[in-house]
């Protein structure tokens, strides 16, 4: 029963015009019709109806005694036989109780709706459903991997134990040198231990790579640190390499810049000397710090920058051990802690919250 | 590093102040940390004009003043001085001010006469011993001026974070290197305060003349030393306190400073023997004696093996080489003759022994990076002559000197194209010769290359690279473009485990977990792999099961009073097999998820929402593999150990579903568990869904309620009604289980609604009542089972 008015509402209250002039005679058939007919108005004036002042008019009009639809197709039941009679009064009994029901369903619908308009607190809170998050130092790499990847980069991956020459010989650091000093390292074995940054990822990709090379390496760290409010023994890191013929530390610059531009919205940056032993010549790169516009204050050291990541030419050394010709090629890469960044974007002040997993402190930063 | 803003200035003309100082040598070299301004004791204290000095009327040695110190009004300021004169400057604190003494200045009556604040002598500000008078001041400058400003007493200290490429930059001599060639200023050699005539002590006794032998030359590549007598230690002069203070250290003696001034001022550290001391007339440079024991001047009493080098006498070690010195023969007020030694020690030497002894010390630090072998002999007349000026005493003789003289350094040829191939830029030859020069670098120009002879003090410059490096820096990294340039993208896929990671990320953020990134640590673990040398030992092991983790920060949030969580971890594990390549432990991505507590937040219209169960783990588990495994045969299969369900992608064994068994607080609800292999099975390629036409045929449902017996699963059933309703069965799903009144013990009622849809015509009434009977007919038949009588 399609209750779009229109042509068939129009149609079937022309029928029921016909059929229900009282005291006519009619045939079974025709009274049968009459009654279907009633049954598809009732519907769609029951519909129609959108108070309960509405809802009232169409049940007089359907139902009342005197004057109501029901009524007046009741009036021709004399004509019929009495065996037809029975049968229609069935006809008459199930209209009958149909339309009871849809006035009541009605009835009930225009009830809710003025409960709501009228009874109902709507200032109660809205049912909520769990939502769920990513952690903020995933937020901060996917944030930094969408960035380079409109650059070209694509995302490779290495293993977090690693042998002492991917981790350290490979990348040119001198035997039991101070520059170790930074790399405090968990060891598994005399040979293997727990990588101590993203860098050895930089060899496996040369190895097995004909370059164009432009990777980013996310991962986690470790170092045989103590875990308080500013260390962890494990934390992210993100290691990106480029490797062409060509490149050069203007292209580290450039690329390194545009990042922090895009990152941090348009900002300054700046380039000051390091030391890497896997890159030569190195370089910090320092964005304005966020809080004071470089003018000091107490989360940059007064200082004005903020110190992003540690860069440089991939050094000579490095790109031979990894079996490409040093004099062809030349590379940069460079490496940042997105849960340093994370901590600075979000002020925590604590490295622990970070693993602690507290489910309030997830959901405060959830996005 | 500490360095003093006006020792810098002994070195080299700086028109910098601290600040620009900072930047100039952060960009250039090495960065600076902190600028500390020293002496804010004296922040208060102003140069004032003495307008009228006047006899007290009631003393004698007074004077009423009357005070301009700039502010328009005069001061009344009773004075006990007797060189006060009316017209002179002198530092004046005014009422307020704390002195260094911790004496604050009011307003008081001095025998009657009103005193508002105190003009100051030497010693009352801190700056020396002279209690004489009041300091007269000799500036230019007008009353009111900061006295720190005017008067070069205060000092600012830089705490420059030297990289340990640059052991050159451990002293002033070096960082004045570079703000002279940044500066074009000329680099020089401080000039001390001259002399003051300091009386030798009249010896009585003849002290024997020390002889050296040194046994270990690998430990002590050079090593020279040189004797002073009859000095006399006393207190420092103020200039060398002065220094020490500014850089931190405390000062001792005049001697002791000399030694520490020339660790600070040229990174070379020196130590000072009391010649009386040492036994038998000698020192012997030779390993140490396993056992052997010596008391340090620390105090602390370490034990030495064969491995380290020490400084002996004829009886017994003296100092731990280029470490620290004995307490045995320290330098103290009663010592009249010194040994003063300068040498070079095997830098791997120096960090092991340090390192075994757990005792760093300035002077091991900067032996650790490497001295200048080739300053020694100069550095050494140097001191001795600095110790004869400021303790007084001659040097006896000639200085010793064992060991070989430094190789001269040799020539590396460095080509202009490869500088601007590297670094991007064209920079002329004659600009970089310039450039290396002003740090003491040897150019030749020969044609469009340049042939450097580094100097022996930057050791870290062995090839080309290390060259362009420093050109770069000479010429400031911020004079380099940073215009990006046509590039070409790189010629690697993303690795495909990343995409898995990603995709299963996203599902279970759908479901509403929370990321967690815990470490992968754990106390124990069968088949786990030991860290040789962990932190601590609940963290000794690395974890074989991302659940490891994920269980104990539920139990931090259970201990938090929170139990509604619901974690998930994309991480690695360690499995116990080793690479037999590598030697190294396999790894696995896998992810975890954990759900406990309230399904759904409470609701005031459902204050007590249901719990998470196994149904919604199982659910979790199966969305988390179809997101890692996109296209492949997901499965919970019972599992027959301690897990609900093995978790199977394409019939291979990734993971499981469990219930887990944590330190729960009473009222916390079951937590559920979830492990996968993100690397279990291999994706052959990345198949994508296809399209199926949207049925445009009307559907028929036909609802059966099946008697099961307890030991057939309703997935059995499932097959044997897919395989009885052949192709029309369109969905078949279990809606309700139901044991109890009226179903037979052993028994229970399943009840099933089977779709059925032809593609192409409406199905009539009759077809559906007769695949309805084959499939109950199949089901008797097969497996016994009957429809429920209603
Ligand atoms: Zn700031």
């Amino acid at each position: 029963m399609a209750g779009r008015p229109g042509n068939d509402s129009t149609r079937s209250l022309v029928a029921l015009s016909h059929f229900i002039k009282p005291h006519h005679s009619v045939t079974l058939d025709e009274f049968v019709n009459a009654v279907s007919a009633l049954d598809i108005h009732a519907s769609e004036i029951i519909s129609a109806a959108s108070t309960s002042a509405g809802l009232d008019a169409a049940r007089n009009s359907l139902l009342g005694r005197k004057n109501g639809e029901l009524s007046r197709l009741m009036k021709s039941l004399p004509s019929l036989s009495p065996e037809e009679r029975r049968d229609a009064g069935a006809a008459v009994n199930r209209s009958k109780t149909a339309i009871e029901e849809l006035l009541a369903t009605r009835q009930l619908n225009l009830a809710v709706t003025t409960e709501l308009r009228s009874q109902v607190d709507l200032t109660m809170p809205a049912r909520q459903q769990w939502r769920g998050s990513r952690h903020p130092v995933t937020v901060v790499i996917e944030e930094i991997e969408s960035i380079f990847r409109e650059l070209g980069f694509t995302i490779a991956l290495g293993p977090e134990a690693e042998t002492e020459w991917y981790n350290f010989t490979s990348l040119n650091f001198p035997e039991d040198h101070p520059a170790m000093d930074m790399h405090d390292t968990l060891y598994l074995s005399d040979d293997v231990l727990l990588r101590t940054h993203t860098s050895p990822v930089q060899i496996r990709t040369m190895q097995s790579t004909t370059p164009p090379i432009r990777i980013l390496a996310p991962g986690n760290v470790y170092r045989r640190d103590f875990f308080d409010a500013s260390h962890a023994p494990m934390f992210s890191q993100i290691e990106g390499l480029a490797v062409d013929e060509g490149i050069s530390f203007v292209d580290l610059k450039a690329t390194l810049t545009h990042f922090a531009n895009r990152f941090f919205g348009s900002t300054k940056t700046r380039f000051r000397p390091s030391f890497f032993p896997f890159t030569e010549p190195s370089a910090e790169m320092d964005v304005e710090c966020q809080i004071c516009r470089g003018s000091g204050c107490s989360s940059c050291k007064n200082s004005g920058w903020i110190e992003i990541l540690g860069s440089g030419m991939v050094h000579p050394n490095v790109l031979e051990a990894a079996g490409l010709d040093s004099e062809r090629y030349t590379g940069w890469a460079f490496g940042m802690g997105p849960g340093r960044i994370a901590m600075l974007r979000y002020k925590i002040p604590d490295i622990r919250l970070l693993y602690d997993s507290d489910m309030r402190f997830l959901t405060q930063l959830a996005q | 590093m500490n360095a003093s803003y006006q020792w810098l200035r002994d070195f080299v003309d700086i028109d910098l102040a601290p600040l620009e100082l900072r930047d100039l040598l952060t960009a250039r070299c090495a960065t600076v940390d902190d600028v500390v301004v020293l002496r804010q004791d004296l922040a208060g204290v102003v140069v004032a004009r003495v307008v009228e000095a006047a006899a007290h009327p009631d003393s004698d040695h007074l004077w009423v003043t009357k005070v301009d110190a700039g502010s328009g009004v005069l001061h009344d300021v009773v004075c006990g001085a007797p060189n006060v004169v009316a017209g002179t400057l002198y530092p004046y604190a005014p009422v307020g001010t704390v002195l260094p003494g911790g004496l604050k200045l009011e307003k008081r009556k001095i025998r009657g006469a009103v005193s508002e604040g105190m003009l100051c002598s030497a010693r009352e500000l801190g700056l020396g011993s002279d209690h004489q008078g009041i300091l007269a001041l000799d500036v230019d400058a007008q009353p009111g001026a900061r006295f720190l400003d005017v008067m070069p007493v205060g000092d600012t200290r830089l705490v420059v974070d030297v990289l340990p490429n640059r052991p050159d930059l451990l002293s002033h001599e070096g960082l004045a290197r570079e703000i002279a060639s940044a500066t074009g200023r000329e680099l020089h050699r401080p000039m001390h305060p001259p002399a003051v005539l300091v009386h030798a002590r009249q010896v009585s006794e003849p002290v024997p003349s020390i002889e050296v032998v040194v046994d270990d030359t690998e430990g002590a590549p050079r090593y020279m030393t040189a004797i002073v007598r009859n000095v006399k230690v006393g207190p420092s002069p103020d200039w060398l306190a002065a220094r020490m203070e500014a850089v931190g250290a405390r000062s001792i003696s005049n001697v002791v400073d000399v030694t520490n001034y020339m660790l600070h001022g040229f990174g070379q550290p020196i130590h000072a023997f009391d010649v009386r001391k040492l036994g038998g007339g000698k020192i012997i440079v030779r390993k140490g004696r396993s056992g052997e024991r010596i008391v340090t001047l620390d105090g602390v009493e370490r034990t030495l093996d064969d491995t380290m080098t020490v400084i002996a006498d004829a009886n017994s070690a003296q100092a731990i080489a280029g470490v620290i010195g004995g307490k045995g023969s320290e330098v103290t007020e009663e010592t009249t003759d010194i040994l003063i030694e300068v040498a070079s020690f095997n830098p791997r030497g120096i960090r092991a022994t340090r390192r075994k002894l757990g005792v760093s010390t300035d002077a091991s630090y900067r032996f650790e990076r490497g001295v200048d072998e080739a300053a020694l002999s100069d550095l050494l007349n140097y001191a001795a002559e600095l110790i004869q000026r400021v303790a007084g005493g001659a040097m006896e003789g000639n200085p010793t000197d064992h060991g070989q003289q430094p190789a001269p350094r040799s020539p590396i040829t460095l080509r202009s194209s490869r500088v601007a191939r590297v670094l991007g830029k064209d920079i002329p030859v004659s600009e970089m010769a310039k450039n290396l020069a002003s740090i003491g670098f040897k150019c030749v120009v020969e044609k469009e290359n340049l042939v450097v002879t580094p100097p022996t003090f930057r050791q870290d410059v062995v090839g080309e690279i290390e060259l362009i490096e420093e050109v770069a820096r000479l010429e400031g990294y911020e004079s380099f473009s940073a215009e990006l340039r046509p590039y070409r993208p790189g010629s690697r896929m993303d690795a495909p485990l990343y995409d898995a990671a990603r995709s299963v990320r996203t599902a279970c953020v759908a479901f509403g977990l929370m990321e967690s990134r815990p470490m992968p640590f754990v106390r124990d673990g069968i088949d786990a792999h030991r860290v040789r040398n962990p932190l601590a030992e609940d963290e000794a092991y690395l974890r074989t099961s991302v659940l490891d983790t994920l269980a104990r920060r539920v139990e931090y949030n259970f201990g938090r009073m929170l139990g509604n969580v619901r974690l998930f971890e994309v991480g690695t594990v360690f499995a116990s097999e080793i690479d037999a390549e590598t030697a190294a432990p396999g790894e696995a991505m896998h992810v975890g998820a954990v759900i406990t507590g309230d399904r759904n937040p409470a609701h005031f219209t459902q204050p007590h929402p249901s719990h998470f169960d196994e149904w919604d783990a199982k659910g979790l588990a199966q969305s988390i593999a179809e997101a890692a495994y996109p296209g492949s045969a997901v499965k919970c299969v019972p599992s027959p150990g301690d897990s609900l369900w093995i978790l199977s992608v394409d019939g291979v064994e990734a993971g499981s579903v469990s219930k887990l068994e944590l330190d729960s607080p009473a009222w916390a609800s079951p937590v559920f568990g979830i492990e996968l292999n993100l690397e279990a099975v291999v994706l052959s390629s990345k198949l994508s869904r296809q399209y199926a036409p949207i049925p445009t045929m009307p559907a028929m449902r036909v609802d059966l309620a099946l008697l099961v017996p307890d030991n057939v699963s309703a997935d059995s059933v499932g097959v044997v009604i897919r395989e009885a309703a052949g192709d029309m069965l369109e969905s078949l799903v279990v809606f309700d289980e139901f044991r109890g009144a009226g179903i037979p013990d052993g028994l229970r009622s399943l009840a099933w609604a089977l779709t059925f849809r032809h593609p192409e015509r409406t199905l009539r009434d009759k077809e559906i009542q007769g695949r309805t009977g084959k499939i109950l007919s199949v089901l008797e038949s097969k497996l016994g089972i009957r429809q429920r009588s209603s």
